[in-house]
């Protein structure tokens, strides 16, 4: 019993790890600035992570085997070491806390970043279940929108307000985003009915958009290509189906993609 | 204050905590049903109900900070003036408090001696009675008053969703009205066992609920000023 | 101070007796069924969400006949699939994780592990039961409520949990009823808790100071006071969500929502309010769920290693700060939620550190295998298994303390991979070993050992197949709460691996089949139990098995040592009683 429940550890924490290290299955293959950051820090946590894990089933295993009972020995009355106590705790709390400040400055550096004036702003807005894209268009402004003109059956998702003349060349579209390549991108998000979140795993963005606020991310995508859009908090019945699509294009054709859009409105 | 207090927390480290009294604060500790009383009982009935207490503050802090929250956001807060009759429901409450304590008082004299506080039925002193049933009636009282309130509040045109202020009115109000219906049970509980329980346990009993009691007042006053005053 | 015994008489009457007992180790059995009965029902419901992840355009025409709106069509609807994940999660967070440690062994040996005749207030503790009775009660009605059962999550985050019907099926009735559920069992755990708290301090037998206490006195004592200043808090965002419901408030429901192409008339409520509200109950949430897990394998890792547990004090310290500082790491589960960026910087810190007194306990588990005879009943391989997986769970935790890396595993299998390992199985691996080690005691009978190691091992093999690869989906960027993933072109792929997860939990499930009829038919037929079975020290182990109505009938237990006293040197016997007389020690 005592060397199969050993062995069981080992081999279970080997088998974890060891699929780790061969990335079977792995983060999506990064598109953005900032992400590489995180994704650093993340492999620098798992890493610690995993050293962690492994050591302490290997020792648990082995404790469990070299410990077993036999016979009528006697346990040492071994119950208090402060030295080692001490050590331990500082060493961990060095760790943690290390850890905790290293990540504070991945996190602050993404998330603190403003988007440049010269940022291509688009605002997203979820709904049960569909995303709602909108850019400000040849103006510069989004229109002036009223919850009481929402009108889904006639495609107006936003209840945009055509009688502001801002409005008029805003450019709508639904479940389908496109942005520059390289290009700081500005999203402001929001939600018209409930709590939902504006997930593209290769961009490694993810933030609630929450009724009643306006909530921006800031990102530059570094890779051209098409991405999907998911929603990551629980928004309801088809919450698993919200998806949206990203093209990343470059800076001409992103152009000619807008423009094309806003002739066809 | 007359025999069992509290120890302080340094003995409560020491082996043997509370003496030999300990032992038979095993049996319930509270004298119930029959049970012998212990001198740890009157702790334990005081510590129940400070715990409980420490409950019900946590739950009015979450409400506290909802409240300071949604104000923060503000927008369509209209706050209204405090409706005159809520001054006279706090004196009420507070008489009725006086009252408990005056009735708490009169058993606080009386030394059991050696067969009374085992033997149900002994007599209770008449002011306890009188100051009981006034507390009783003040509380009632108190309750017809707030509903009252609410009535005139409606008569206005201020409903519970009318906006936020009106809204944190009557949940807070309403919470505290229930937590006062409980207090009244625990009275109403007194009344009706006062010539029945043992002494001590009425005497227990009936400094538990007055704890309480006058926690409710405190927290009444607390809820008018949140309410009405802070900014 | 003879004559004890005729003080307390024991009930005859069935219903005195058995079901509005006031006699403390009955209510502990009562609440370890309400839990068995819950944790089979949500395993259930688990199996029906694996199913419908595993293979999601399948039609089961067997189950279409008995659920014929749930399997509309052939293949289960995501209402559906929510609606077994809304009532899987609520049911094993709050009625198996905070009934079964807690308010179920608690119940049943705390008082007598501090050498009391009952709790403090008796009547009170009945109460608490059957309040949590009919807490559970109502969510089994929510569960077959018209519209259907809720489907918000566990945590019902408002605005969904709020605007009632229009925002889909099941947040009708169904969700009024998980809200009415959850404030009931609020109140329950309140009254449990206070009444723990009261019983420790002021109930103990003489000699039992606070530092001659066992581990498990001080997990169940810190449990109840997160429990008795946490869940008011959500009693609090419960009645304030109901009003939102019932009574046209805005509390958690901003202005100008539009649902369903519905104007909704509310304004100016605040969504993130109520996940304040509600996590700032839900992380010591947590910790009510495995600190007494906590406790009981401290207890039961220095009984079969014949050890002291080492650094008793450091672990008492240590359950302390994790009851303290979980108060204060709320914010973790809000990285993503549009909360302030600052905020996240402080609740990570914070978070991490509670990382620290969980590291000690860990450090201190291994130390007290170190020089021990370890005699592996199951009792002890669950835990064992315990500090395993609680190391296991436990990692992943400086991943999740991270805003930063949370941007990538946020709301993915990763958390629910963490979750899982260290609240959902670590505590029920604690209630496991509690059960195999304290079965003689409660009923007198033991159990039997072969069927539970083979439980044990179908069961730790079993977890950690299902969850241990929930790391790599939710890496991947697997989501959770998705009634299937297999509608993003980034999912697809992760296909294989979901199914190889529904096939170890079916398993797994499969396998608790054999604990039940073990757990049964041990209670009958199980060899008999002396009183001290395990050669364990503390005062349970000084009284017959089961325990008289009184507990300790007309002995007055006087404690003497603490409660690990194993192998002391020179000492005649490998292990001394709590109650041995003081020179034992020395003898
Ligand atoms: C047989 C073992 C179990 C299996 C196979 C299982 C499976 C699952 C699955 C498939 C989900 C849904 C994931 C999603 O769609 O996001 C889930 C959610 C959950 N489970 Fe379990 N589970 C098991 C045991 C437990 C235990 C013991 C607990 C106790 C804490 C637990 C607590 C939860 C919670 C809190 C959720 C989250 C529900 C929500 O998102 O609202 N589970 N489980
Ligand atoms: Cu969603
Ligand atoms: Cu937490």
């Amino acid at each position: 019993m005592p060397l199969a429940l050993a062995f069981f550890f080992w081999a279970m924490a080997l088998i974890t790890v060891a699929l780790f290290i061969a990335r079977v299955w792995w983060l999506p293959e990064l598109a953005s600035a900032h992400g590489g950051a995180i994704d650093d820090q993340l492999v620098l946590t798992l890493v610690l992570a995993g050293i962690v894990f492994f050591l302490a089933q290997a020792a648990l295993g082995y404790f469990i085997w070299r410990f077993r009972a036999r016979g009528s020995e006697r346990a040492s009355y071994w119950h208090e070491n402060p030295k080692m106590e001490v050590t331990w705790t500082v060493a961990t709390a060095i760790l943690f806390i290390g850890l905790g400040i290293q990540g504070n400055r991945v996190w602050a550096k993404y998330i603190l970043t403003q988007a440049p004036p010269d940022a291509v702003t688009v605002e997203v807005t979820g709904q049960q279940f569909a995303w709602n894209m909108r850019y400000a268009g040849a103006d510069g402004k989004f229109g002036r929108t009223d919850p009481k003109l929402i009108n889904d059956a006639n495609a107006n998702f936003l209840g945009l307000d055509e009688a502001d003349p801002a409005a008029h060349d805003d450019v709508l579209t639904q479940n389908l985003m496109a942005i520059p390549v390289n290009r700081p991108i500005g999203v402001i998000l929001r939600a018209k009915d409930v709590t939902h979140s504006f997930y593209v795993p290769q961009l490694r963005v993810k933030q609630d958009a929450v009724p009643g606020m306006g909530i921006r991310v800031t990102f530059t995508a570094t890779k051209t290509g098409e991405f999907e859009i998911a929603c990551a908090e629980l928004c309801g019945m088809q919450h698993y189906k919200m998806r949206g699509r990203l093209l990343v294009m470059s800076d001409a054709d992103y152009e000619k993609w807008l423009k094309d859009r806003a002739a066809a409105q | 204050m007359p025999a069992a207090t509290i120890p302080a927390t340094g003995d409560l480290l020491r082996p043997g905590a509370g003496g030999p009294g300990a032992g038979d604060g095993s049996f319930g500790g509270d004298g119930d049903g029959g049970r012998r009383p212990s001198p740890r009982a009157r702790q334990t009935h005081r510590l129940g109900i400070w715990l409980g207490l420490a409950s019900v503050t946590m739950l009015f802090l979450g409400l506290t900070s909802a409240f300071i929250v949604r104000e923060k956001l503000g927008g369509e807060w209209a706050e209204f003036a405090m409706p005159p009759l809520l001054v006279v429901n706090t004196l009420v409450l507070l008489a009725s408090s006086a009252a408990l304590e005056r009735s708490k008082r009169a058993l606080a004299g009386i030394v059991p001696s050696g067969a009374r506080p085992a033997v149900s039925g002994v007599e209770v002193p008449p002011a306890y009675n009188t100051w009981l049933l006034a507390a009783v009636a003040l509380g009632l009282l108190f309750l017809v008053g707030q509903a009252v309130a609410w009535q005139q509040l409606s008569a206005r045109g201020i409903y519970l969703s009318t906006n936020p202020h009106s809204s944190f009115f009557y949940t807070l109000t309403g919470m505290h009205g229930l937590h006062l219906l409980g207090g009244l049970v625990a009275l109403g509980y007194l009344t009706a066992w006062r010539g029945r329980l043992p002494l001590l346990a009425l005497r227990r009993r009936t400094e538990a609920t007055a704890i309480y009691w006058h926690f409710m007042d405190g927290l009444w006053v607390y809820l008018l000023l949140l309410l009405f005053v802070w900014k | 101070m003879a004559g004890h015994a005729a003080v307390m008489e024991a009930p005859t009457g069935f219903i005195r007796k058995y079901i509005f007992s006031i006699d403390h180790k009955v209510i502990g059995i009562q609440y370890l069924l309400l839990a068995l009965f819950a944790v089979f029902l949500g395993m259930v419901l688990s199996a029906f969400m694996r199913l419908r992840l595993a293979w999601p355009e399948e039609k089961w025409p067997l189950l279409q006949q008995i659920f014929p709106q749930g399997f509309a069509g052939g293949p289960m609807t995501p209402e559906f699939y929510l609606a077994m994940m809304t009532m899987h999660g609520t049911i094993m967070v709050f009625f198996v994780l905070t009934t079964a440690p807690l308010s179920g062994f608690g119940n049943y040996f705390l008082p007598i592990q501090v050498g009391a005749r009952d709790m403090a207030f008796p009547i009170l503790n009945m109460l608490s039961f059957w309040i949590t009775f009919v807490a559970m009660a109502v969510m089994v009605m929510a569960l077959f409520a018209t519209g259907g059962a809720p489907i918000a999550g566990w945590t019902s985050y408002a605005p969904l949990s709020a605007l009632g019907q229009v925002a889909g099926p099941g947040l009708g009735a169904g969700q009024t009823l998980w809200i009415v559920s959850i404030a009931i069992f609020c109140v329950a755990s309140l009254l449990t808790s206070l009444n723990f708290l009261t019983t420790t301090l002021n109930l103990r037998a003489r000699g039992m100071s606070l530092l001659r206490m066992p581990l498990t006195v001080w997990a169940w004592f810190t449990t109840a006071m997160l429990a008795l200043l946490a869940f008011p808090v959500l009693l609090a965002g419960g009645i304030l969500l109901l009003l939102d419901r019932v009574g046209g408030t805005s509390f958690f429901i901003p202005g100008g929502l539009v649902v369903s192409d519905q104007l909704i008339p509310h304004q100016g409520g605040s969504p993130l309010l109520w996940q304040h509200l509600f996590w700032f109950f839900g992380h010591p949430e947590v910790y009510i769920a495995i600190l007494p897990g906590m406790g009981v394998t401290s207890h039961i890792l220095s009984t079969f290693a014949r050890k002291p547990v080492f650094a008793y004090k450091a672990m008492v310290g240590a359950i302390f700060a994790i009851g303290f500082i979980s108060y204060i790491v709320w914010g973790h589960h809000m990285f993503m939620s549009g909360m302030s960026p600052f905020s996240s910087m402080a609740f990570s810190i914070t978070t991490l550190a509670v990382g620290v007194p969980s590291a000690i306990k860990t450090f201190n588990w291994l130390a007290t295998l170190w020089g021990g005879q370890i005699r592996f009943t199951s009792s002890m391989l669950y835990a064992l298994g315990f500090v395993s997986l609680f190391v296991s769970g436990g990692v992943t935790g400086m991943l999740l303390a991270q805003p930063a890396v949370d941007v990538a595993l946020h709301d993915t299998y990763f958390v629910v991979a963490h979750f899982h390992i260290i609240m959902g199985v670590a505590a029920i691996f604690g209630i496991f070993a509690g059960l195999h080690f304290w079965f003689p005691k409660m009923f007198g009978r033991m159990m039997d050992e072969r069927l539970g190691k083979i439980h044990f091992w179908i069961t730790i093999a079993g977890v950690y197949a299902i969850f241990m690869p929930m790391h790599y989906l939710g890496v991947a960027g697997a989501l959770r709460r998705y009634a299937q993933l297999t509608e993003f072109d980034f999912l697809r792929p992760m296909q294989p691996l979901h199914q190889f997860i529904t096939v170890a939990a079916f398993v797994t499930i499969a396998a608790q089949l054999i604990f039940v009829f073990n757990f049964f038919y041990s209670m009958f037929k199980g060899k008999r139990a002396g009183a001290n079975p395990w050669e364990a020290t503390t005062l349970e182990w000084i009284i017959p098995s089961p325990p008289p109505h009184d507990n300790f009938g007309p002995i007055e237990p006087v404690v003497n040592h603490g409660p690990y006293e194993y192998s002391v040197p020179g000492a005649a016997k490998d292990h001394i009683m709590q109650t041995a007389p003081a020179e034992e020690a020395r003898r």
